[in-house]
Formats: C-alpha cells, structure tokens, sequence
C-alpha cells in the first residue's frame, strides 16, 4: 500500500502483495485447520499404553526420547503459528493437570478437522464455535453424570494406586508400573494434607541417577543433594544433625558499593591483616556458638575457613544449589540466614541423619539427608541404564504425582480406555437431536470428534479402530454402562471397571474445555500476515 | 487459494523429521552399524582400533576398550547415540562389558529388524524381549555362584576374573602378574569402591611386565632444592595454602606508596608475614611439609634452614591420597597446632623409577592407598594399559561388594539362551517368536567371540548348543585352541555384576528404540553467529 508524503515521495504503509504473504477468509481458516491436523496427526501415535515414542534430536545434537505429549511439543521447534497455539495448549493442560496434554491435542485436532466439513456446508466459524461450545457443556455434563468416587487413606491408598498405574502405562516404564505407582502415591501421601486436600508438590524431589535399571528406582525418606562434604577428612555420617543454612560465603565480605583500600604504611597492612584472620574466625565461631553440627551454605568456601571448619568440627557443604537450600529448609524447619551474625540455635534445623555416599566406580558422591523433624519431605531417585531412560522416567513419574495429587484434591474419576469419550459422544450425539438450527450439525461434528481419542487408542492397540470403536458405542447405548472402554491390552473384557483404568475427572474436564477453546480460537482467525522472504 | 491445500509445514526451517518405517530404518541403521563397528574388538582375540583426534592427528589412541572408542567417535544418528550411552554408564557402574553390551544390544535390533519386516509389532517384540529378558535374569541369578564366605576362596575367584579380564586386553601375555596387581591393590581398599585410592604411575622405558606394585606410596613430585633425600621416622603436615605470595583477602585492597623507602618497608613486612607462616608450620614439630600449592624460594628456604622438608604443588588428588596414606588431615591455617592430625611414614625417600625421581613415602600408617607402576615402551601402550587395569580394579572392587560369579566365554550366554528357548516353548502367540529372537542375539556373542578368533564360529557354537544340551552346562568355547571344552577347568570366570549390567542394559536401550516411530531433528545451531 502505498501514500505520497507532501513532496511526493512515496512511503509504504503495508508492503506489497509481492513481498508479503496474506491468506484471508477461508484460505486462512483452512491453512490454519491444516496445519493443526498435522500436529494432532503426529501426536496420535503416542496415545495409550500401546503408543510409541519419538525420539526428539535438538540443536546441538542431544537426544531426548519420550512419549510425553507435552515433552514432545515444547522440545519441537514449531515455526507455524498454528502449530504454536497447540504447544500452548499442550502446555496449559501440562500445567494445570500434568497428564493428558497428547489427548488433548488430538481433540482439539480433531473438533478442527470436523469443523472442516462443516466450513464447505457454508456453516458459519461463529455458528460452529457456539454449537462446539454448547456440545462441550453438555459433555461435561454428562461426565460428571457419570463419574464415580474413589475411597482412600493414608493406609488403604489401593486405588490411588491403579489411577497412578492408568497413567504410568503407556510410558517406558511400564515395565515396572506397580512398584513406581506405589512408590509415586507413597510420595505423594507422604506431603499430602488429606484433610485440606492439599499436596505441596515443591517437597517432592525427583533426582535422575544413571546406572542399574528403571525398577531399581527407589522413594528416600527425606533429600538427596549431588555435592559431597567440602572436606574430605569431615566425618561421612552425622546422626542428629543441627543444621544451619546459610546464604552468605564463607568469605571475607565483598560490600556492593565501589570501594578502594589503600595500604600506604606497614601499620596498616597489619592491621589489615589482622581483620582478615579475625573475619574467618568470628565466622566459623559464630557458627559454633549457634549450635549448628552441620553447615550447608550456597556459597563457596575459602580454604582457610575451610580447614577452620574441619578443626571445629562442623561438616558443612558449599554451593548447594538455592532451590536445594530452600527445600532442606522447609523440611528441617531451619531459617535461611543471611548473615553469620544472625545465627542462632533457634535458627537450626533438624535431620535424624545426614550421610555422604558414592555411587559406581566414579568418585560421584551425594549426600541423604534423612528424618528430617518438621514436614515430610521426599526424594524419588530415578534410576535407569542410561541417561534417556532416566529423564523419561522421571517425566512419567513426574505425571503420575500430577494424577495422585488431582485425586486427593478431587476423588471423582471416570473410566478410561477411551470409555469416558464414548460415552460422552453418545450423550452429545442424543442431545444434538432436541437442539434447533444449524447448531444441531456443530454439536454432531463434536461428537464425532470426541471419538478421535478412542479410534487413536484402538489403532494404536493394532485393532480394527473404527468396527471396535462402534462395538463399544452400541454396547455403551444397548447395556447403559458407561464404563466400557477399549481394551487395549487384550485382556479379555472391555469393562475398564474390571482393568482398573480410570482417569481423573478434573484431567478429563479440562481437556474438554482446554481444546473446544483452541477450536473456537482458531476458528475465528480469517487472516494470516506474514512477511516472506524471512525464511 | 494454492497455499490452503498444501501440506502445512510446522517445523522451523532446516528441521527434519522421519516417520514410522523410516524412523525405524534410520534407528536400526545407525544402531547396527555401530555395534558392527565394534564388534570386532570383542573376546580375547579381538582386534584394537586406533583413535585419531580430529584438532591433532599426531595425538592418536590405541585401544580395545569399547567405552574409550564410542565416546571418542562423533555420531549424529540418535539410536547410535542412545548404544554409546548405555556403554558409558556401564563403564561408570561396572567399568567392563563396556562393548558386549553394544554387541547385544545391536544383535538384538538386528532380530527385532527380522520380526518388523515379518509385519510383527513393535510392542509385541518388547513385550516377548521383556519376557525374555527376565527368564535369562532369573536363570543368570540361579546359575551364580556365591563366594563371600570364604576369604582365601575370594581371592583365588578374584583373579581369576581379573584374569579373564586382562585375557582380552593389551596385557593377555602377562595377565597373570598385572591380576595379582590389581587383586593385591584391590583388598587393600577393604571394601571401598573408591578408585582414586590406587594410584597408577605411567613410565614410559621397560617392560609391561616389569610393572608393579608399590609398596607404600609414590608421589611424582620433586624434593626441595638442598634437602635430604631421605627422611626416617617422618611427622607430615599435609597442606593447603598459599605459599607463594599471601596476598590479603579483603576486597578492594591494594598497596599505594608515595616513596620507594616505604615499599621496602611494606615489601619486609609482607616477606615478615609469610616467615611468621612458616614458623607456624614448623612450629607443628614436623620434618615434612607438604603443599597443593606452589613453594616459592623464601619459604622453601625457611623450611630448610629449619630441617622440614618441602614438596610442593601436589594436586587435589595427590593431597587427598596422601591424607588418606598418612593418616594427617589437610590443614590451612596454622595457628592451633595441638589441634591438627599430623601423617606419619616410617621413611620418605627420593626413588628413581626409568630417568625420573619420584618420591616414596612407604610404612605408613594407613596403607589403604597404593600406587601401581606401569611400564612401557610406549606412551600409547602405557594408556591402553591402564585403561585395561582401570576396567579390571572397577570390576574386582565391585566384586569385593558382591562376591557372585558365572563361568565365562561363552556359558552363561548359551544358558541363559536356552532357558529362554524352553520358556518359548511354552508361551503362545507371537511373542514366543521375539523371545526365539532374543535367545538367537544372546548366542550371537559366542560367535561373535569365536569369529574374531578366526575359527569356524557356526559350527563351534553349535557343538556347543549340542553340549548343553547333553548336560554338560559348564562348556563354553576355548578360543585358544578352537574347541569345545569345560570353561570351570580352564578357569574363565566372570563377575556375576556385569553380566546381569549386559543384560539389562542392552535389553532397556532396544526397547527404548524399539519404541520410537518418529525422530524430529531441530535445525543445527548456527555457529558463528554471535
């Protein structure tokens, strides 16, 4: 586009067609459609317990290997804006749920890839987005319809542990499901508030270690921190440990105002020096005097305080990493402090047992710190042949804590084995019938749509996807049992009651609103600008 | 309106990805091609490869130590990478099988390729190796002989395996003295698995055979000048400190003089300083200092005036060994005397090993440290020897923990093959054929070992088979003489450890890529740009 300025030159307001590429209209809805599809198709292979990873090769040659849906699309490098939204969207679910974020881009592919049908009947992107919104309400309806309560305790935990299974079994560590699924509820009970229904997530540690195998993963009662005592003559276990957390170095102070001290005579210099020897002792006898039997600080340490220390007798740890700092402190009950003069006994925390140990023929060294007095506090040591397995085992088992913790905030499960769609888009399809207008061919096409997850799974389980899915759905509408699934593993039955596949409510919910959302977000775009030349 | 009908592009420019049959081709491809690559190091008539650094093509290796080879080859294939890290953690853990655990894992792609191209599904092939896979566990767990009762016994055992060890390796012609080396400095850790205690000095001059074990321990450090050479009765103080110059450490300090007269004055005091450390030190009432740090001339020459004995520049690993050998902790401040731990030695001497003085501390106090001297007539026969040793002291100081062995060359593998063959029999459905299919890559390795031998490895292993059949389940392949024979009475043992490592390891790595039916490569970073 192009204006004359008062001396007649031109100047470009939009540049020309040439150099910029614009779709509009129903151009750009079908290039976004598209390109959605695509991602969702990509994705549909990783459903379920028979699904198949992807190995993701990044910048710099690094191999990640993972069936995590959201793993797969942050590490991804998408460069379609379209193709972005879903990344979001895997993420939002990741965040919120922790599980799910594979189905729920392929709903959301899916209600995009029915749209697209409904787009050449003439149907209009808001019509269709109201009619996805109404079907989506009444899914969730119906969901909650048909959901069932699960009963735990910290003692009879039985349940939690098949929901953790549901979960852990299309991941690589399948292999071991029962005792990661009990070792993730263990963790979970272990800082849960059942009473308030509250899990503080930031006191479960996962701590990946290569060597032995995925089944050799163990829970530890308390933290395991990759550093090893900053002294090597330090006594390798302390039992009742006082510890003091410190985030000052055991340093002469480096003041942040721009200083100069200059030395202009002997005297001086003495004195100097005299400060210097003083700092360290003051230091470590401040330490001393609090009580303190063990030192952790965030800082590193000068070799004069460190012998200091090694005469006192105060085992201490440096540069332990600030989240690490905060973690110990929350579960011994220490006070961070900031300055040596701000130690007191008060400020100590306290651990029944403090030990160092090495792992393998490598001089690699930890140290557990366990009993700890105030909260429980606990580590999951993922261990694994190699260093892909380990981060995948602990993306799954990371996925497993999200489902435990989302039923102890909210026991209401459904069934899974792609049951829970099924039976939704029966009830959707039902409903489409006493709704008036061209809604009634939007809210059809999400109910086709939500079938996507269980063709996928049933696919995946090398079954004729579309003859067993339709199986289930007449079996669902004849004998009203809304827990009939796919049975992916062939067991023998499809009752998901009897396999023990659920999934949480709330996971499902979200996934339902989480994609009809992104639908409608993407329905509704009709133009794309974007320069060229650029790539 | 052309635009809206292509196929979306999603990934970034330069980005590529595989799907499903090309994904598994590209994985199979680069895993396969590894493990053959490295295959023909294994057994003991396997051949070396040399290692050519890229940055400096004089700087070569030679070696047969599978870890050492795949981490210096550069790989872009993925399940390429995935097999070299399975071989470097069993390194880190186990420290040998470091290339049969790529063979296996490689030998087992090559079966699982076989059953992809009979349209058998992946999850159907790691679910018959799953299956697998815990038969040969189990039978490999039974078949294990236990030898932590016996002590004596435990040592025999022990170099045994070390002998087994060494037998495929550079040191083969004098595995039997370097697997007394290594047994010998491996019980006196007494149980700890921490390497860095045994020290091994490399000396180019000699012989290998002429390698051995020091009694006590050898620092590859000089005396101060004008010193004793020898010092009885040593009192030690270990240390860590600055005894070069000792600057202040008070930030933003420095020195500003208006006239050359007070310089001198603050030059004396500094040099006043640094004397009233060393009178500290040798207020300690030692006659040996030794420092991680440098020495300069001035303290040096204090300590020598005084009658201590000065080393200096230790290394971190020098100066750790060294508290560990002499018992004295590692000081660095001096003011509190009476509260420091000092190392003692019955004698401190300057020794001469080929042209190079070294320094022996022997009758200390704790000799759990030791020193073993290799000799060479090359630098690069000097490395693949050490590496060789360091793999034999990993294994026997695992052993020491777990004291379990199986029979090598050969057995265990047909064993545990045909536990799995007898298992197949008896399970329905296509997973009976993965599980063949796994037994087939276990029994691969015999033949693998035999082929490098130059025999005719078929017909060896099958005689084998035939042998295990019969009952005879001690037999494995005597690659020395190319028959069949009673692996007890030859003496082939192996750490229970790193066959069971083998196992699991490879197994776990297939699967993982046996899972994978879409690789995604992101755009190399730009180099250069920033």
């Amino acid at each position: 586009m192009l204006r004359y300025d008062s001396s007649g030159k031109p100047f470009i307001i939009i540049r020309d067609q040439d150099q910029k590429e614009r779709l509009t209209g129903s151009e750009a809805r079908k290039a976004n459609i598209l390109a959605a599809m695509t991602v969702a198709n990509l994705m549909k292979t990783s459903i379920g317990p028979l699904g198949m990873d992807k190995i993701l090769v990044d910048q710099d040659g690094e191999v990640t290997a993972t069936n995590d849906g959201a793993t797969i699309l942050k590490n991804m490098q998408v460069e379609n804006p379209i193709a972005k939204l879903l990344v979001e969207l895997s993420q939002g679910q990741d965040d919120e749920i922790g599980d799910g974020t594979t189905s729920v881009v392929v709903l959301a592919g899916a209600l995009l890839e029915e749209s697209l049908s409904l787009l050449e009947k003439g149907i209009h992107p808001s019509k269709i987005s109201e009619g996805y919104e109404k079907a989506c309400d009444i899914a969730v309806k119906h969901l909650i319809s048909i959901c069932d309560k699960i009963e735990f305790d910290k003692e009879n935990c039985g349940s939690l542990i098949k929901a953790a299974k549901t979960s852990l079994g299309s991941k690589i560590v399948n292999q071991y499901t029962d005792k990661i699924a009990k070792i993730s509820v263990e963790a979970v009970l272990a800082v849960a508030d059942l009473e308030r229904k509250d899990v503080r997530f930031d006191l479960i540690k996962l701590e990946g270690k290569t060597g032995g195998t995925l089944g050799e993963t163990e829970l530890i009662d308390g933290i395991i921190i990759p550093k090893n005592f900053s002294h090597p003559q330090m006594p390798k276990q302390i039992k009742n440990a006082k510890i003091a957390i410190l985030t000052c170095p055991f340093e002469p102070p480096k003041p942040k105002t721009g200083h100069k001290l200059d030395i202009d005579s002997v005297k001086k210099y003495k004195e100097l020096l005299e400060i210097e020897q003083n700092y360290f002792k003051e230091m470590t006898d401040l330490v001393k005097k609090s009580g303190a039997t063990l030192v952790l600080c965030q800082w590193g340490f000068d070799d004069e305080a460190n012998h200091l220390l090694l005469q006192k007798e105060l085992p201490s740890v440096r540069w332990v990493s600030g989240t690490d700092i905060e973690l110990i402190a929350i579960a011994t009950g220490a006070r961070i402090v900031p300055r040596f003069s701000e130690l007191t006994e008060k400020k100590l925390g306290k651990a029944g047992m403090v030990t160092e140990k090495s792992i393998g023929t490598t001089d690699e060294k930890m140290i557990v710190i366990e009993k700890c007095s105030n909260t429980k506090t606990v580590t999951i040591l993922v261990k694994g042949g190699n260093k892909m397995v380990v981060e995948e085992g602990k993306r799954s088992i990371h996925d497993a804590l999200c489902v435990t913790r989302n039923l102890i905030k909210d026991n209401r499960i459904v069934y899974g084995g792609g049951a829970a769609e099924i039976s939704c888009s029966v009830a959707v399809n039902k409903a489409s019938k006493e709704i008036k207008g061209i809604e009634q061919y939007s809210i059809r096409a999400f109910s086709e749509a939500l079938l996507s997850v269980p063709i996928a799974l049933a696919s995946n389980s090398g079954l004729n996807s579309l003859e067993a899915v339709s199986e289930i759905q007449l079996k669902q509408m004849k004998d009203k049992k809304p827990f009939l699934g796919i049975d992916c593993l062939s067991k023998g039955t499809d009752n998901m009651k009897e396999q023990n596949v659920f999934d949480t409510l709330r996971g499902k919910i979200q996934q339902f609103l989480l994609a009809t959302q992104m639908a409608k977000m993407i329905l509704k775009i009709d133009d794309i600008i974007r320069p060229t030349g650029q790539y | 309106m052309s635009e809206a009908y292509q196929p979306a592009r999603i990934l970034n420019q330069g980005s590529t990805q595989e799907k499903a049959e090309g994904a598994r081709l590209s994985n199979f491809v680069g895993a396969i091609a590894l493990s053959d690559l490295i295959s023909t190091t294994l057994g003991p008539k396997g051949m070396d490869k040399i290692l050519q650094s890229p940055s400096n093509l004089l700087d070569s290796t030679i070696t047969n130590d599978g870890a050492t080879i795949l981490s210096s080859i550069q790989i872009s294939n993925p399940a390429a990478k995935i097999l070299i890290e399975i071989s470097k953690v069993q390194d880190d853990e186990i420290g040998d099988g470091t290339t049969s655990v790529v063979v296996l894992a490689g030998e087992l792609l090559k079966e699982a390729e076989k059953l992809i191209h009979k349209r058998i599904h992946p999850q159907t092939i790691i679910k018959g190796f799953r299956l697998a896979k815990n038969i040969a566990l189990k039978k490999l767990k039974e078949i294990a002989q236990d030898h932590s009762e016996n002590e004596e016994d435990l040592k025999k055992y022990l170099k045994k395996i070390a002998m087994t060890i060494f037998s495929t390796k550079i040191l083969t012609p004098y595995k039997s003295i370097f697997a007394d080396l290594a047994v010998e400095s491996i019980l006196r850790l007494k149980g700890s698995t921490n390497l860095e205690s045994i020290q091994i000095l490399k000396k180019t001059g000699g012989l290998l055979k002429e390698s051995y074990i020091e009694e006590g321990f050898v620092l590859d450090k000089k005396l101060g000048v004008g010193q004793p050479k020898r010092i009885e009765n040593a009192k030690i103080l270990v240390a860590n400190t600055s005894m070069d110059y000792d600057k202040i450490k008070i930030f933003g300090s420095r020195v500003v003089v208006n006239s050359s007269s007070k310089l001198a004055e603050i030059e004396e005091e500094e040099k006043k300083k640094m004397l009233r450390k060393c009178q500290k030190i040798v207020d300690h009432g030692i006659n040996v200092f030794i420092n991680r740090q440098l020495i300069y001339n001035l303290p040096e020459q204090f300590f020598t005036d005084h009658g201590v004995v000065s080393i200096e520049h230790a290394d971190f690993a020098g100066i750790e060994r060294l508290s560990l050998v002499t018992g004295g902790e590692i000081v660095s401040t001096f003011d509190h005397p009476e509260l420091v731990t000092l190392g003692t030695a019955k004698v401190i001497e300057e020794i001469m090993i080929g042209e190079d003085k070294l320094i022996r501390f022997s009758g200390c106090k704790e000799p759990s440290a030791c020193t073993i001297i290799l000799r060479g007539s090359s630098k690069q026969i000097l490395d693949e020897a050490e590496r060789s040793l360091h793999d034999g002291l990993a294994v026997l100081s695992q052993m020491v923990k777990n004291p379990k062995t199986v029979l090598g060359a050969g057995c265990t593998e047909i064993i545990m093959a045909q536990a799995i063959e007898e298992a197949a029999k008896e399970t329905s459905g296509k997973i009976q054929i993965a599980m063949e299919a796994f037994a087939r890559a276990l029994t691969r390795i015999p033949i693998i070992i035999a082929n490098n031998a130059g025999y005719d490895a078929e017909q060896l292993v099958s005689e084998l088979k035939t042998s295990h059949y019969k009952g005879n389940t001690t037999f494995g392949v005597d690659v020395m003489n190319g028959k069949v024979c009673d692996v007890q009475e030859l003496g082939i043992i192996e750490s229970f450890l790193v066959k069971k490592g083998m196992l699991l390891k490879a197994s776990e790595a297939t699967e993982m890529i046996l899972r994978v039916d879409h690789i995604m490569y992101s755009a190399p970073r730009q180099r250069g740009m920033n």
